[in-house]
């Protein structure tokens, strides 16, 4: 048996190097899709909460979308109100109990990580739609467009260069708190370690990699994503805005035209 | 003043914002190539109007036919490509190119193909002036240039009317030039075009018709020489005094 720190975290890379990058991949795995699937549904939410209502739409239909707007209202303040935590524990046991649905525990992690990233999203589109001029809408409808084409070719495009920042926040935030998945047994990279420091109850030393494992995963994305809002925010027509990844980030919006 | 089949023809129409009623009972009827400008002052109702055409905001009483049809029994997707709008802060797509910005209406709306709509599109872009600027981002032009392709995008949906909420207004003035010629170039092209504008001698030169509006009435309505040297109504007097004077026209 080692008998030094250094000793200690030598023979744990030995002994469970492959599980902790087994459990690295399965951690940005879940982040991945996760947050690509959320970002998808609160796109979606956002286009549905949108909609307008005029006196003129039958009946029937304003009452079927307010309807549709207030369903989406509160699923965006139970996710955002309750811990993942929690809702992994609801989502899993409660398809098991009630459903008789035993479902493979990556698929769960897969749906409530995407279902409350989702939440956050919605809100987060919300705010980049707020930002894109009014007159925008005006004019992709004067021009005869759909709501739904005036989103996804007018509104959103313009919105999603303004939320990247926050977007790319909820990816990080994401490589992170999948770690509250272990409680329905993902096998990402905090469950592993957990397993890891089961055998020899060296809990200090085996967390210590665990953490430098978080480290080096968040700080490469952050790099990328810090890349990526560069190429992405073009030529100096505004600045990023709250942008955890990029510390020169400012909450300054230049608009033309006004 | 009224001959032909009207075109576009509103009745009795109002328009409510809470307790504030800024349309009190319009009733205009436009004829098939006829230029009318509406002028008045601010906070008159003119855009309201305009607004109310095409439906971006919805009339509280009255109706408004558009070659007889009834505008709010109209699927919206025709209504708006035969009734184009040109607005005074241009809104062009900003995550377009000029190029794009005449393309996407009419692949969408009117189911063009790519080629036919960008055919199409730099016919007008050639028409306005803006060719050479086709890939250009609305960010990269300049006020004049983006309302010229703002009426190319109007255009390329090939309107029956064109309506224009003070085209010039935010502009620069040594821009204001480039557009108004733009705008009498389609005067003799046939088009029907409603027009808002605060400048005078543009809207004597390029009218048939001018139409005072005042606290959401139509005060008057007439041949630009004789609105703008025997205004009947004392509302009308006044307000053209005000205003030619400021723009170096003689007063009536
Ligand atoms: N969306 C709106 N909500 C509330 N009031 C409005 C709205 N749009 C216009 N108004 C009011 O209606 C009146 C007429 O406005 P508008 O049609 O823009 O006049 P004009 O174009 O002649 O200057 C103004 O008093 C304006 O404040
Ligand atoms: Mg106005």
């Amino acid at each position: 048996m080692p008998t030094t720190f250094f000793g200690w975290i030598h023979l744990l890379l030995e002994e469970y190097g492959s599980l902790f990058l087994q459990g690295a991949g399965t951690t940005m795995f879940i982040a991945v899709v996760g947050t690509t699937a959320g970002f998808a549904i609160g796109l979606l939410v956002a286009i549905l909460r949108t909609i307008p209502l005029k006196p003129s739409t039958p009946h029937w239909q304003q009452r079927l979308v307010q309807g549709l707007k207030t369903v989406l209202s509160v699923y965006i303040e139970v996710f955002r109100g309750t811990p993942m935590i929690v809702q992994a524990m609801v989502v899993y046991y409660g398809a098991l109990q009630y459903l008789r649905l035993d479902i493979p525990a990556l698929s769960a992690a897969f749906l409530v990580v995407s279902v409350n990233t989702g939440a956050y999203m919605a809100e987060i589109v919300r705010g980049g739609i707020l930002s894109v001029d009014k007159g925008q809408k005006e004019a992709a409808t004067a021009v005869g467009l759909t709501h739904w084409q005036s989103m996804t070719s007018v509104i959103l495009p313009q919105a999603v260069r303004s939320i990247l920042p926050a977007v790319g926040n909820e990816f990080v935030v994401n490589i992170k708190d999948s770690s509250v998945l272990n409680v329905i047994s993902v096998t990402e990279v905090y469950f592993m370690s957990k397993s890891a420091a089961g055998t020899y109850l060296k809990y200090f030393e085996v967390f210590f990699i665990t953490a430098v494992i978080y480290f080096v995963l968040t700080f490469t994305t952050t790099r990328l994503l810090r890349l990526i809002e560069k190429k992405m925010s073009g030529k100096d027509s505004y600045t990023i805005y709250g942008s955890q990844s990029d510390p020169n980030a400012q909450i300054v919006f230049t608009r033309e035209d006004r | 003043m009224e001959s032909g089949n009207p075109i576009i023809e509103i009745t009795g129409l109002e328009k409510r914002f809470g307790p504030n009623t800024v349309l009190k009972g319009v009733d205009l009827s436009v004829s098939k190539g006829q230029v009318v400008c509406l002028i008045g002052p601010s906070g008159s109702g003119k855009s309201t109007l305009l607004r109310c055409i095409n439906l971006l905001e919805t009339p509280d009483a009255g109706t408004i036919c558009f070659q007889g049809q009834d505008v709010t029994q109209m699927p919206p997707g025709p209504l708006h490509a035969k009734i184009g709008m040109v607005f005074q802060q241009f809104n062009l797509f900003g995550n377009l190119n000029a190029l794009d910005n005449c393309v996407l209406g009419q692949m969408k709306v009117l189911k063009r193909s790519r080629s036919k709509s960008e055919e199409i599109a730099q016919k007008y872009l050639e028409r306005v002036g803006m060719l050479p600027y086709r890939d250009a981002r609305p960010d990269q032009l300049s006020g004049g240039q983006k309302q010229r392709v703002a009426i190319a995008r109007a255009l390329s949906m090939d309107p029956e009317v064109l309506m224009f909420d003070e085209p010039t207004s935010a502009l620069d003035p040594e821009m204001v030039d480039e557009v108004l010629s733009v705008i009498k170039t389609l005067k003799d092209g046939g088009l029907t075009m409603l027009i808002v504008t605060h400048e005078m001698a543009f809207a004597r030169d390029a009218a048939d018709r001018i139409v005072f509006m005042d606290a959401g009435q139509l005060v008057e309505d007439g041949r630009p020489e004789a609105l703008f040297t025997h205004p009947e109504n004392p509302r009308t007097r006044a307000f053209l005094s005000r205003s030619l004077r400021g723009q170096g026209i003689g007063t009536p």
